[in-house]
């Protein structure tokens, strides 16, 4: 079985042991059975079991080891190895704007905070029907690119709105869930849902970086939900 | 070592939260109790989150069905080993569960008609075996997602507390063997809490980590099963794995039988549809045992695909790719990431996979935990309840039927929810005091692994576990490779029983918790391993090679609640 | 002060539109001045004379007020975003505002006196 050599510059600081931050190089040797950065990590975890990082699924759906990879926010899962060139060690961070807890793992709080504060439920008082409440497939197709949102965390921690009002801006995955409830013609809460966000934090503070749009492991589009978001209050307004 | 552990007082502790645990929770935060909810990870990022190809009700929305004929098709895809009376009574409340996900906002796909969409999976009959049947609800192939999103959003509705990367570590019990609790460890600062309960909940899935290959997530650890061996509590049926049968060669990663149910099929590398000789009727939609085993079969005979005939392949390149990108998108993700095909033009290679584990925590249909007693053979544990992967309820059997997990996390979830709100309405009473020596147990593993010199190394052990029973207990069960490796497996646990940690960190420390999640997984493997080699017979997912006789013994429960008990046939598909 | 995140200020939205509007009137007339300049307005007296119709006048005057709010918006954004004490970003905003509308002023006053 063929084997390489990967070289990596991780982020490493443990409150318990160290004053601050440093980064430390370290080399593992992979193989051909090993193809995305995840693998690689597990590897390295077994050299040296104090490098700490988030993982779960390993597929892409749970959203637990979103990290800084080489300057860009992704999902270790999701990376192929053989996309980083050969020679240059592989720059892996926490996610950037939230406060490191140890090592890749950040505290996450803030990020749940602005999502839990959409109010993230469907919301609908008729009480319900002894069946399904019916929702034609033209109107179903509004969530697509919505509700598949894992909750990761790589866009609202790539949004530089988000680094500065972390506390108050309500981020790109916040927004995309926003959305995903106005979108939902079951529910009925869209003008409390507005006028949460009529704010000029919450939601004005995205000035269309698209930052989220290109970070995102599933190949959302935040920009364009907030952008439909906006479009509401206009016509609500006018 | 010196530890203060502090003690938290709830109506009701759950651990877990995944299907089942955020099910449970919904129940008991929406009847005014006060519940703690424990998990190793943020809710949303459970391992229901992979389930893909969706959850059986017999809603009828494109064409008739009963829960008589899911019934019908549960008993027989389990081989007659599911006990009648908890699959009547999961069946019956199928319809319910999945209205009620619908109502808490779950975008689930739709027909023409606006109703929730269905799609056909293997083992679903209509009319008691006649032809296949739309009984898969389905949002697109992303439902365990979607599912768990959805009640995440309810629980934080009902303001459920949750205790986040938190890991329960030991139950507490008293002399009377009345459950009082756990003991947890709060993971970002290594605090130890006992959470003092009056019911607790087990909902922390399976642990197919046991296996080197796998479509489990890495935190599926077989944490409440290990926690209940550890605690006396015995574990029912747990020889019984589901190997499902298209896992994407290599990586492991599941592809769901939705797939299938769209209209994709199986071919070996001479490009025959082999499943028409294995399952004349039902073909590639027979129920996952039975293809497994074709698949192995034709893998072992010589005809698989690749440099090293080591996987078939599956194939929907035939189909529409409007259908493909509209039902099956996460598919498309799935195979370009890990298989590197794109399936609209090329076929995956596939190969059966563990990904179930049919056994458990012993309970009855009200999720109350039973065991055997000096008065009956399902005596009650007071105050402890299991749901999901983790339990056996008994409706799985030797063999479970796709997208049976979903429903049983869904209806056990809320029955073991139920029974709980009842133990509290009932019995308003104080906390019983809790016993020092009980939380001193878990102080003891972790003391235990803080001290721990020239010791194992938990990775080292681990692949060795997982090298073991992928060897020893796999698709066909070999009786001299089970002696083997009930040997081997006691020897592995010797080790588990040493594991050294170089990280002492109290903060986030992820090599502790390894470490902490290879006793749980070790209980379930030994289990695992002891209980295949003690079962003399084939049945369903558990099979002797070359000598496919079922002993139709008398323990299981063939009594169902309502209907006819159904009736012991020879099972083909 | 009692010091608590709070957020909810209903306003936002009138901004953002009127960010994207003054945008358009300064892109137009930014246009309409180089179609000028290309069409041979170059030297002082073609200048005057240009601005001695009424309407670019007053095309002048609304990109000017479109400027200045336009930047009132944009500055004050970024006051927002960094100045975080309350004082001290309430003197940046009025002293924002005065300048731009001293700005103004000042332009519409060279404008007319064209």
């Amino acid at each position: 079985m063929t084997t390489r050599t990967l070289q990596f510059n991780i982020y490493r600081y443990d409150p318990d042991q160290d004053k601050k931050p440093w980064m430390q190089d370290i080399a593992v040797e992979v193989d051909s059975t090993d193809r995305k950065l995840l693998d690689a990590l597990v590897k390295l975890k077994a050299k040296d079991d104090a490098i700490a990082f988030r993982r779960s699924c390993r597929e892409g759906v749970c959203g637990s080891d979103a990290m800084n990879i080489n300057g860009k926010n992704g999902l270790a899962c999701l990376t192929d190895l053989s996309v980083f060139p050969a020679g240059k060690p592989i720059v892996l961070r926490p996610l950037p704007g939230l406060p490191v807890i140890r090592d890749l793992i950040v505290d996450m709080t803030q990020f749940f905070k602005q999502y839990h504060s959409i109010t993230p439920y469907l919301i609908n008082n008729e009480p319900p029907p002894e069946r399904e409440r019916l929702q034609s497939p033209e109107d179903r197709e509004e969530l697509d690119g919505l509700y598949e949102c894992i909750l990761c965390g790589c866009c609202s921690t790539a949004c530089p709105s988000f680094w500065w009002n972390p506390d108050k801006f309500v981020g790109p995955a916040g927004l995309l869930a926003a959305y995903r409830f106005i979108a939902d013609t079951r529910d009925q809460a869209t003008s409390a849902r507005l006028d949460n966000l009529e704010d000029p934090y919450r939601l004005f503070r995205c000035h269309t970086i698209m930052n989220c749009v290109d970070a995102c492991p599933r190949g959302l589009n935040p920009t364009l939900a907030i952008g439909k978001i906006k479009a509401m209050l206009v016509q609500r307004a006018i | 070592m010196k530890y203060s552990v502090s003690v938290r007082k709830f109506d009701a502790v759950i651990v877990g939260a995944g299907g089942a645990g955020l099910r449970a929770a919904i129940q008991l935060s929406e009847s005014g109790y006060k519940a703690a909810v424990l998990t190793k990870v943020f809710p949303t990022r459970s391992h229901t989150v992979a389930a893909q190809g969706g959850v059986a009700a017999s809603l009828g929305n494109s064409e008739e069905d009963h829960w008589h004929w899911h019934m019908y098709d549960t008993v027989k895809g389990s081989d007659w080993l599911g006990d009648q009376d908890a699959i009547e009574f999961m069946c019956k409340k199928a319809n319910e569960c999945v209205i009620e996900l619908e109502h808490y906002g779950m975008p689930f796909d739709r027909t023409d008609s606006g109703r929730i969409y269905q799609r056909p999976f293997g083992g679903h009959m209509s009319n008691f075996g006649e032809k296949p049947v739309r009984r898969s609800c389905a949002a697109a192939d992303r439902t365990g997602h979607a599912m768990l999103h959805a009640m995440y959003q309810r629980n934080v509705k009902a303001n459920t507390q949750f205790f986040i990367e938190w890991m329960a570590l030991d139950l507490i019990r008293d002399s009377e063997g009345e459950v009082l609790g756990v003991t947890a460890m709060d993971m970002e600062t290594g605090e130890i809490v006992a959470f003092h309960a009056k019911a607790t909940i087990f909902a922390t899935g399976g642990g197919g980590r046991i296996y080197y290959s796998s479509t489990n997530a890495f935190i599926n650890t077989g944490d409440g099963l290990g926690i209940a061996a550890r605690a006396g509590i015995p574990l029912e049926d747990m020889e019984f794995w589901q190997f499902h049968p298209t896992g994407v060669a290599g990586a492991g990663v599941l592809i769901t039988e939705g797939v299938r149910g769209e209209g994709g099929i199986l071919l070996n590398a001479q490009g025959e549809r082999f499943m028409e000789r294995y399952a004349p009727n039902a073909k590639d939609l027979a129920s996952r045992d039975v293809v497994s085993r074709a698949m192995t079969t034709e893998i072992n005979e010589g005809r698989g695909c690749g440099p090293n005939k080591d996987f078939v392949l599956l194939d929907i390149s035939h189909l529409d790719p409007a259908t493909i990108m509209k039902r099956l998108p996460g598919i498309r993700e799935i195979a370009i990431q890990f298989a590197g095909v794109d399936c609209i033009k090329e076929p995956i290679p596939v190969v059966p996979t563990a990904h179930y584990q049919m056994g458990g925590i012993p309970t009855n249909y009200s999720g109350q935990v039973v065991v055997p007693g000096r008065r009956s053979q399902n005596e009650i544990v007071p105050g402890f309840y299991a749901a999901g992967e983790c339990a056996c309820a008994s409706v799985h059997g030797a063999n479970r039927l796709g997208t049976n997990s979903l429903l049983d996390l869904l209806v056990f979830g809320k029955s073991a929810g139920e029974s709980a709100v009842d133990q509290l309405k009932q019995s308003p009473k104080a906390h019983k005091e809790m016993p020092q020596g009980e939380i001193d147990r878990a102080l003891t593993r972790i003391d235990r692994l803080n001290n721990q010199k020239d010791g194992a190394s938990v990775h080292e052990t681990q692949l060795e576990m997982r090298r073991t029973m992928q060897k020893h207990a796999g698709v066909f069960r070999f009786a001299d490779l089970l002696t083997q490796g009930v040997d081997k497996i006691l020897q592995v646990r010797e080790n588990v029983q040493r594991t050294e940690i170089k990280d002492k960190s109290a903060v986030f420390n992820t090599a502790r918790v390894e470490a902490l999640e290879l006793d749980n997984l070790i209980e379930v493997a030994v289990a695992t391993m002891v209980s295949a080699e003690a079962r003399k017979e084939s049945r369903g997912a558990r099979l002797w090679y070359k000598e496919c006789n079922r002993l139709d013994y008398k323990s299981v429960k063939l009594t169902p609640l309502t209907v006819e008990t159904i009736e012991l046939k020879t099972r083909a598909y | 002060m009692l010091n608590r995140v709070v957020v909810g200020a209903h306003y936002g939205l009138k901004d953002w539109l009127a960010q994207r509007i003054t945008a358009l009137v300064m892109m137009l007339y930014t246009l309409f001045i180089a179609v000028a300049v290309l069409g041979g307005v170059h030297d002082f007296e073609s200048w005057r004379g240009l601005m001695a119709h009424g309407f670019v006048r007053f095309f002048s005057f609304l990109f000017i007020v479109s400027l200045c709010w336009h930047a009132w918006i944009g500055v004050r954004d970024i006051w927002m975003d960094y100045i975080k004490p309350v004082g001290i970003r309430l003197a940046l905003h009025s002293l924002t505002a005065l300048a731009l509308v001293g700005y103004a002023g000042w332009a519409i006053q060279v404008i007319w006196r064209l």
